[in-house]
């Protein structure tokens, strides 16, 4: 039971090395008053026959919907070495590498990672992971606050185009610690954010950050160059958040504007992590060396061993909680490092090209399907301009029902903006990527038009 | 010694690439991409074969130890086995290509695995309602410590800035404090390795919050005067906080909610035994007692006469709010529930009894052999630390030399020089799922390292010598930084896709 391999005979024999005569005697020092009574609210256990034969019936009950819907999370080719080897229990079922030199697989692993995180984003250094990508925006706004002398306001803008959860979640993270976030709306007619908004929502004040989405919620595309130079006027740091399957195509932060970004976060999940029900992601963080020392999270260094020997082992740990304690950059222990396990195999196999046709793919989908919907009578673009693997769309009625409706044939057709941005209603996000097919896009094209047809005469009448 | 295994970038060759793996190339595809927005030089990853890829990583996969090869007794960790059922059902494809903003419609399995999930928890720990959302303990510390505050907001009680936390607290707990906005108050423990009493009424007043314990401590023995400290804290005003990362110790014993605590996390990375990844995902789930629980972070998860449903900000409207993009560590979440499924209700018993076992028979083992506990008079719980302050005298050995031995010796380390106020120490949790034969052979390494300090000090103080590396520079790690592979390859222009 329970994993345990202890034989009653052990059980009798180690009893009687520790000194006691029974299982309960180890646990007299707690007041007798607290000991607790049956665990009625736990069932009684199963075994592993009858738990997975459970655990189908669950998942069948959820099945495979055609999925169109982005939104932070995106539903890309996982190759199959990449969960091949991420599953071994060497990676699987080892800890952060505190022992450097029983741990060498891992460190070179995060080492190799931070190489290419740096690379895709034109970024210096990296760290070894975050949470995921809202709570390493939230992190990027606090090290902000840390990195950027030049500013006392605790004052970071945050454009209406930043993923709505990602903005809340960098609520939640940084506000109790004095952040202030002014809040900048997007431009209605092209959905991205002009520079005029920026200064009025600085009211000619001192700002710490600018977080910018490139690609934004909407799928669009800022204008990168003027936010970042925007920024650098300004005596702001440029917190870039971006999607790294479209690194493979589109230019790093670290060539934004004059100077480059100067933190750049993300979502690691389109690398090789499937969508998994939310979760577990990875968020990935990069930054100029200059900041380095303020970064949240674990960083490993090559360095040298004792003979002279190169290897790996976590560094600059003065940063971090189990050192500075009350004083670290960070409270973050435990991070993702199995996804980034996953992610770092994914990069390995995809390269530079392979992420670019990745990149391309998923776009002409998206332009298929964007093609396809606005055929329909009752669909229409809501922003001009180009985009990349998401855009916007606006429906002549509201969109939940239209969604249900959906969804009950088995198609996720996109993501519901009413609740985010009532005056963009009705309107949804949808996304294709390289998973679908000619028939997918048809199928959902054909249910959408159905769904939005005037009904005929016959059963209005009924 | 083992050969270097090259970096990624210095496998495959240029021009090469796993391109059965790629996308079929869409020549125009890009092409109402605006052309400035563009690359102009690609990145510089590798350019390998997939067997290049498989090869390199499997092989540094062999450069690791892990729970499913070696003894892994690090303290405050509870690296015990991973049952593999959990994985392969947590796997499950629909689980896996389940979109995280998918309808509740077509979530239903899902969210009754997780409403159930919360069910059990609630029961485990005696609290009035669960929060399955933080993504590992410190998150969950985080979420609960937002909690008080938010609590004592609610009250119009704006004066409490101030967390009490013991010295030998885990160092999340006062970095969480301070993300939290609060100033740390730390106190002192006494000799025994409880917490001193006097110290806490001296510390605790108006400003006071809350206070964040550990139980069983980082020191690896209960608490005993928890009542006194749930007294002296709650009437003061402040709440208690419950870090449940050693809940693997009074599983079924004890419950944090009847010792009057008023939220807690757990490690369900620790305690449930969802794998830790080489660092990683955990899980933190969260408890309260009910006047917390309007607080949870969001989402949870509600039921509606067997139907399930997300509870967010129009539910829960006082909710300190998300913190993740969607749902938290929803795979490691699944995991922990097919385990607490497989251990049921007597399991939790057991996986207290043994864990609680193993830990003192290591001890009583290490102490014949002349180890010296570090509370000696104590019970120990799941863990218990020794110190070396006396061989490190008599030796000139330290606790670093001991546990880099111990790896020569097949053995993954046990914690090292925490909790940091006592000297040249090791925390050991064997957890329960180690038979009495691994823990026999651990005695047996050490009884060896014993000999070796009085008769082959260059052999420890070397240490290790059956490793990849020799004994890492650190100092150096942190002075030269060298944190990107130098000779990866500088892009070239990017070619059409
Ligand atoms: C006592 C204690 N508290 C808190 C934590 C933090 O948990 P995590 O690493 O999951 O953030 C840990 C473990 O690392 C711990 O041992």
């Amino acid at each position: 039971m329970a994993f345990i391999p202890h034989t009653r005979a052990d059980v009798e024999e180690m009893l009687a090395v520790i000194g006691v005569g029974s299982l309960d005697a180890l646990f007299e020092e707690i007041p007798a008053p607290l000991r607790a009574a049956e665990l009625t609210g736990v069932p009684e256990a199963l075994t592993e026959m009858q738990v997975g034969r459970l655990m189908r019936e669950r998942a069948a009950c959820d099945g495979t919907p055609l999925c169109f819907i982005g939104a932070g999370a995106y539903e890309h080719h996982v190759p199959a070495a990449v969960w091949a080897i991420t599953t071994r229990g060497e990676f699987y079922t080892a800890y952060t590498p505190y022992q450097a030199e029983a741990s060498q697989g891992t460190l070179q692993l995060l080492y190799e990672f931070q190489t290419m995180l740096a690379t895709l984003t034109g970024m210096e250094v990296s760290n070894a992971s975050l949470y995921d990508g809202a709570s390493a925006t939230g992190e990027a706004c606090l090290m902000a606050v840390r990195a950027n002398r030049k500013s006392t306001s605790r004052r970071i803008l945050v454009p209406t185009t930043l993923h709505p959860r990602y903005r809340e979640v960098g609520h939640s993270i940084a506000g109790q610690q004095g952040l202030v976030f002014e809040v900048v709306p997007y431009d209605p007619a092209r959905g991205t954010i002009a520079v005029d908004a920026l200064d009025r929502a600085a009211a000619g004040g001192d700002v710490t950050a600018l977080v910018v989405q490139q690609p934004n919620f909407f799928g669009g595309f800022e204008d990168v160059d003027a936010l970042t130079d925007w920024a650098h006027a300004h005596d702001a740091l440029l917190i870039a958040v971006v999607n790294p399957i479209s690194l493979g195509m589109l230019r790093s932060p670290g060539e934004w504007g004059q100077r480059g970004a100067d933190i750049v976060v993300g979502e690691g999940q389109p690398l090789g992590v499937p969508l998994s029900s939310g979760g577990p992601y990875f968020g990935f963080m990069t930054t100029r060396k200059e900041f380095v020392r303020h970064m949240p999270g674990r960083i490993v260094g090559r360095t040298l061993d004792s003979a002279g020997q190169e290897g790996y082992t976590l560094t600059l740990q003065a940063r971090e909680q189990h050192i500075r304690r009350a004083k670290a950059t960070s409270n973050i222990c435990t991070n993702q490092g199995l996804l980034v396990t996953a992610a770092t195999i994914y990069l390995s196999l995809m390269g530079a090209e392979g992420l670019e046709r990745t990149a391309a793919a998923a776009h002409a989908r998206t332009r298929q399907l964007r093609a396809a919907l606005l055929g329909i009578p009752g669909v229409r673009g809501a922003f001009d301009g180009p985009f990349f693997h998401e855009t916007v769309l606006r429906l002549d009625r509201p969109v939940a029902p239209v969604l249900a409706a959906l969804a009950a044939q088995g198609i996720l057709g996109g993501y519901d903006l009413a609740r985010d941005y009532p005056a963009l209603a009705p309107a949804m996000l949808v996304c294709a990527t390289e998973t679908k097919t000619d028939a997918d896009i048809e199928r959902y094209a054909a249910a959408l038009e159905r769904i939005l047809a005037p009904a005929p005469p016959s059963t209005a009448n009924s | 010694m083992a050969m270097r295994e090259p970096t990624i970038f210095e496998c495959g060759a240029p021009g090469r690439g796993a391109s059965d793996q790629w996308p079929t190339p869409s020549p125009d595809a890009l092409a109402d991409i605006p052309p400035q927005l563009r690359r102009k030089r690609r990145p510089a990853l590798p350019e390998a074969s997939e067997l290049d890829v498989v090869r390199h990583y499997t092989r540094l996969s062999q450069r690791n130890f892990c729970i499913d090869t070696h003894f892994y007794p690090l303290g405050s960790c509870t690296m015990k086995y991973n049952p593999k059922a959990c994985n392969q059902y947590a796997m499950l494809p629909e689980f896996l290509g389940r979109h995280p903003l998918a309808p509740a419609a077509s979530s239903q399995g899902l969210l009754r695995c997780l409403h159930e999930l919360q069910e059990i928890l609630k029961s485990v720990t005696g609290m009035g309602a669960v929060s399955l959302v933080p993504m590992a303990g410190a998150q969950g510390e985080f979420a609960g410590v937002s909690m008080i505050r938010a609590y004592h907001r609610s009250r119009g009680d704006l004066g409490r800035d101030e967390i009490v936390v013991p010295e030998a607290a885990h160092g999340t707990n006062p970095a969480t404090a301070t993300m939290c906005g609060f100033r740390v108050r730390e106190i002192p423990v006494n000799a025994d390795g409880d917490v001193d009493l006097a110290a806490l009424r001296a510390a605790v007043g108006p400003r006071t919050a809350g206070i964040m314990l550990t139980n069983p401590s980082t020191l690896g023995v209960f608490e005993r005067h928890i009542v006194e400290i749930e007294q002296i804290v709650h009437g003061a005003g402040g709440l208690l906080y419950y870090d449940g990362a050693n809940l693997n110790a009074i599983l079924g014993k004890v419950r944090p909610g009847d010792m009057g605590f008023d939220v807690i996390h757990m490690n369900l990375h620790k305690t449930f035994s969802t794998p830790h990844g080489g660092g990683g995902p955990g899980a933190g789930a969260v408890g309260v007692s009910d006047r917390l629980a309007p607080f949870l972070p969001i989402p949870i998860v509600g039921e509606d006469r067997g139907s399930f449903r997300w509870l967010d900000e129009t539910d829960l409207p006082q909710s300190i709010g998300r913190l993740s993009t969607f749902m938290g560590n929803v795979g490691v979440l699944l995991r922990a529930y097919v385990y607490v499924r497989m251990l049921g209700r007597d399991g939790m018993r057991a996986v207290a009894d043994h864990a609680t076992l193993n830990a003192n028979y290591l001890c009583a083992r290490l102490a014949a052999l002349g180890y010296d506990p570090a509370y000696p008079s104590r019970r120990a719980s799941h863990e218990f630390l020794i110190t070396l302050k006396r061989q490190s005298r008599m030796y000139d050995v330290s606790a670093m030399d001991v546990a880099k031995r111990l790896l020569d010796l097949g053995f993954h380390a046990p914690t090292t020089y925490f909790p940091l106020m006592v000297p040249e120490c090791l925390l050991i949790e064997p957890t329960e799922t180690e038979s009495r034969a691994t823990l026999d052979a651990f005695a047996a390494a050490m009884a060896r390292i014993l000999a070796e300090m009085q008769n082959d000090r260059d052999q420890l103080k070397s240490a290790p010598h059956a490793m990849p590396v020799r004994r890492l520079d650190d100092v150096r790690a942190a002075k030269q930084l060298d944190l990107t592979w130098p000779g990866a390859p500088a892009g070239p222009v990017s070619a059409s896709p």
